[in-house]
């Protein structure tokens, strides 16, 4: 079980002034089961990248493949790849639309031809995994915090049973304690109902923490693909294109330069201090490399 | 007397049903007292739903206090007369870039501002070059806002009111729609105007980043101020500030981790380069 | 798809059109409208013609940037051409079934066709190279007499003017919602007539809400730059008539004259 891209490639408004390339050539894997991170600043091709990935947009070239089935053969069934890969945009407020949050949530499975008790058993449990209490289900989606409106957004796109789940900047616009929440809340869902998740995100620090994999965009490629270690190794290259490395792996590297032996490659703040710690402890100052 | 400051400020937001009966009553400012002079740049943290913007809305009479006062430049805020006086002098830039521009050219949106307060033409177009000038969009004027980033579209916000030459930008989360290319860009062009030309800023946010080289910090919870003081005073309160739903910049909470692990450094560090000095001379 | 209509939006460039008082160009389109239903011959047609390509070329608004606005226009156009191609009487040039297609319906449904997207192309004309400020403006300024009627003028104005620049950031929001509707297994397509208005409730409960929402931001963020109507207001760009207007001036009401002449003599 996996999606395949092979040599993807897309342009906006092909052939005349307005031409744009949105991505180029891009060809990845996705295994089953990843937590992987997609980072790139506004119009790297990110956001053109994700609405491939369940035929929302139709690549000019290239094709891609899911469980090995190519999704623009003429017989694919397109509705049922929208429901196998779920899609949550950013803004919660572009899909919000019922009357009540539970039927919000059951807008989806209706959608895949359930019928009223299945669906609402599906919404019943998207929103128990969400963690949205239970006195706001039957409340105008409206009302809500951005917080939670989002983990209703979650739900609805959940209650589809996906087997790969992209979302497009959850966090955008939280709270710290919000943000938090959020991505602890996908890494349980990871955890629990083993779906492959795809998080979009221009913060590196938001990513470093969560990812298991790490795929940098710029201008419509992919310039780095990798775990989050190996990827801001090459922080000066990231800087480069404007995209800056977690703040501890600058730290790291200046430690290093004055002399303490930490490890350069710790890219979150835990192993950032196991590190120091470690370091602070032989107090022999290993050469600078 | 200061140029803003606010005496057990309280403002109620009241739902009234059909018949005009109060359904429900929500506090979203409670007894805040605050004061900023002029020139300072302040930043006003707190989660969403803290009560931050409500009191920023305040300062251009945009809301009014339910009980309590605020004086802005030395007017009272509930004295009509002094209505346009005040928000002439306290300009305001909002957190959605798209909601608060008003002409479909940069330079006509810039001059929107000038031309409410019945500035002579000649002088618009001075002010209007002027301020586009100071944000560093003078080779946007004139383009459609529509084809520009988020980070642009805020600074052309910010000449906007710079062009009625107020005494104090209120900055109301510019920078939550923003990635983080867009935030630095806005940050840097408002923090420029008010070391440079004297202007009072006023930063309300929920980034931690932000608010590092602020003069002063309030943070609000619940309606309330709940901590002020210097941003290294602010944050070296790391546990006070989780409490808040709050967090503190990524190298003041590992050098927190650090101390609390017992590494001898000093508390409050900001910045990466604290942190390497500090490091370097515990060993 | 939604993000190619062109009408209504502005194309930035340093023509004598663009320089025009807007309030010429308002004039000047209102004779030019109905200028296109005063023809009935070939010849007026080509004193249109000529008038029209000639203007569009002086602008400097590329034409093909002009017909990409046409294409919603063009499902409307063949309903009224069919409706004249198939209902009007006369000398019968072929039929088959129940449709008959006369020489009369023919001439008909091709002068309603020219004269729809000739209409189209002079009214975007207008807007392409008219900012919308210096449109209400143009219009504020020649509608000033109805003050008098207390009809709030410059309100007006300033309603359309906002209107106008929110159209494309609305356009774009509704491609973005009916994305997610679609993610969520949505289908805007298939389905009868009921069917197919039902499933707009997805798109257009989020629209309005987002509209509302806009709408509300907006008139707070104009307050904050202390917009109080029209009253002591002045203009960044104050209209003033110069030379160049007189001309075209002139060479409308010149062009409008032939039209009558041509209508008159031909």
């Amino acid at each position: 079980m996996s999606i395949i891209l092979d040599k993807v490639h897309f342009t906006y408004s092909p052939g005349n002034a307005y031409e744009k390339h949105a991505i180029r050539n891009i060809s990845l894997k996705i295994e089953d089961g990843q937590f992987i991170g997609i980072i790139g600043h506004t119009g790297s091709g990110k956001s053109t990248l994700i609405q491939h990935l369940n035929g929302l947009i139709r690549a000019q070239s290239g094709a891609i493949y899911y469980n090995g089935e190519d999704i623009y053969d003429k017989d694919y069934d397109m509705k049922k790849l929208r429901q196998k890969v779920g899609l949550v945009f950013q803004y919660p407020e572009h899909q919000l639309f019922e009357t009540t949050i539970f039927k919000d949530v059951c807008f989806g499975p209706r959608n895949q031809g359930l019928n009223t008790k299945e669906a609402e058993l599906r919404a019943f449990e998207a929103l128990r995994i969400v963690g949205l209490p239970q006195e706001l289900w039957y409340q105008s989606p409206f009302e809500l915090s951005g917080g939670q409106k989002r983990r209703v957004a979650i739900a609805g796109v959940l209650a589809m049973k996906p087997e790969v789940m992209i979302l497009d900047e959850p966090t955008a616009g939280l709270d710290p304690k919000g943000r938090d929440e959020i991505l602890e809340q996908l890494v349980r869902m990871h955890q629990e109902l083993h779906i492959t998740i795809i998080l979009v995100s221009h913060s590196m620090e938001d990513v470093a923490n969560y990812v298991e994999r790490l795929i940098v965009m710029n201008r419509g490629e992919v310039m780095l693909d990798g775990t989050p270690r190996q990827v801001f190794a090459y922080y000066k290259e990231l800087e480069a294109v404007g995209l800056a490395a977690p703040q501890v792996t600058y730290l790291m590297h200046e430690l290093r330069r004055k002399g303490l032996g930490v490890d350069v490659d710790a890219t979150t703040l835990m192993e950032a201090k196991a590190s120091i710690l470690q370091a602070l402890k032989e107090r022999k100052p290993k050469t600078p490399l | 007397m200061n140029f803003i400051e606010a005496r057990k400020l309280v403002h109620e937001y009241i739902r009234r049903d059909e018949e005009g009966n109060v359904e429900s009553i929500q506090t979203a400012l409670d007894q805040v007292d605050l004061e900023i002079s002029q020139g300072e740049f302040v930043a006003v943290l707190g989660h969403n739903g803290s009560g931050k913007s409500t009191f920023a809305k305040h300062l251009n009479v945009l809301l009014s206090p339910t009980e309590g006062s605020l004086w802005v430049d030395g007017k009272d805020v509930t004295d009509g007369d002094k209505l346009w006086e005040i928000r002439k002098n306290a300009g305001m830039v909002f957190q959605n870039p798209d909601n608060q521009i008003v002409a479909s050219v940069v330079e006509e949106d810039v001059g929107f501002g000038p031309e409410n307060i019945g500035v002579p033409t000649r002088e618009i177009w001075s002010r209007v070059d002027k301020s586009l000038r100071d944000v560093g969009m003078t080779e946007y004027r004139s383009h459609s806002p529509n084809k520009l980033s988020g980070g642009q579209k805020q600074r052309v916000a910010i000449a906007g009111v710079m062009a009625m030459e107020p005494k104090c930008i209120v900055m109301d989360e510019p920078t939550a729609m923003l990635d983080p290319n867009g935030r630095r860009e806005v940050l840097e062009a408002a923090r420029r105007l008010n070391r440079e030309k004297g202007v009072t800023l006023i930063w309300i946010t929920h980034y931690m980043e932000e608010v590092v080289e602020a003069d002063r910090v309030y943070v609000m919870d619940s309606g309330r101020v709940v901590m002020h003081g210097t941003p290294r005073e602010i944050f070296s309160e790391v546990d006070t500030l989780k409490q808040y739903r709050l967090d503190v910049p990524q190298m003041t909470l590992l050098a927190h981790e650090l101390r609390q692990a017992g590494v001898r450094i000093p508390r409050g560090i900001l910045t990466r380069q604290e942190l390497v000095e500090a490091l370097c001379r515990s060993y | 798809m939604l993000r190619e209509i062109t009408l209504g939006q502005y194309y930035p460039a340093d023509s004598a059109i663009h320089r025009l008082d807007p309030r010429v160009k308002l004039f000047a389109t209102l004779l030019y409208v109905i200028s296109l239903f005063t023809f009935r011959s070939i010849a007026g047609f080509v004193v249109t013609t000529i008038f029209l390509a000639a203007v569009i070329v002086i602008s400097k608004v590329p034409f093909g940037f002009m017909v990409k606005g046409l294409r919603m226009i063009v499902i409307i156009l063949l309903i009224t051409a069919l409706f004249n191609l198939f209902l009007t009487p006369g000398r019968t040039l072929a039929e088959f079934w129940i449709f008959r297609i006369t020489e009369e319906g023919l001439v008909s449904a091709v002068k309603m066709a020219v004269r729809l997207v000739y209409l189209i192309l002079g009214t975007s004309l207008m807007t392409l190279t008219t900012t919308p400020n210096q449109l209400t403006d143009g219009m504020e300024r020649g509608l000033r007499f109805l003050k008098a009627l207390r009809i709030p003028v410059h309100e007006i104005a300033m309603m359309m003017s906002i209107a106008l620049r929110f159209i494309p950031i609305l356009v774009e929001e509704t491609d973005k919602i009916m994305k997610a509707q679609i993610a969520r297994g949505a289908d805007f397509e298939s389905g009868n007539l009921i069917k197919k208005a039902k499933a707009m409730v997805p798109l257009l409960v989020p629209l309005f809400i987002s509209a509302f929402r806009r709408a509300n931001d907006l008139a707070m963020a104009m307050e904050a730059r202390c917009y109080h109507g029209g009253e002591g207001r002045t203009k960044m760009k104050p209209l003033r008539y110069r030379k160049q207007d007189g001309i075209a001036y002139a060479v409308v009401i010149g062009y409008f004259a032939v039209m009558i002449a041509v209508r008159v003599l031909v």
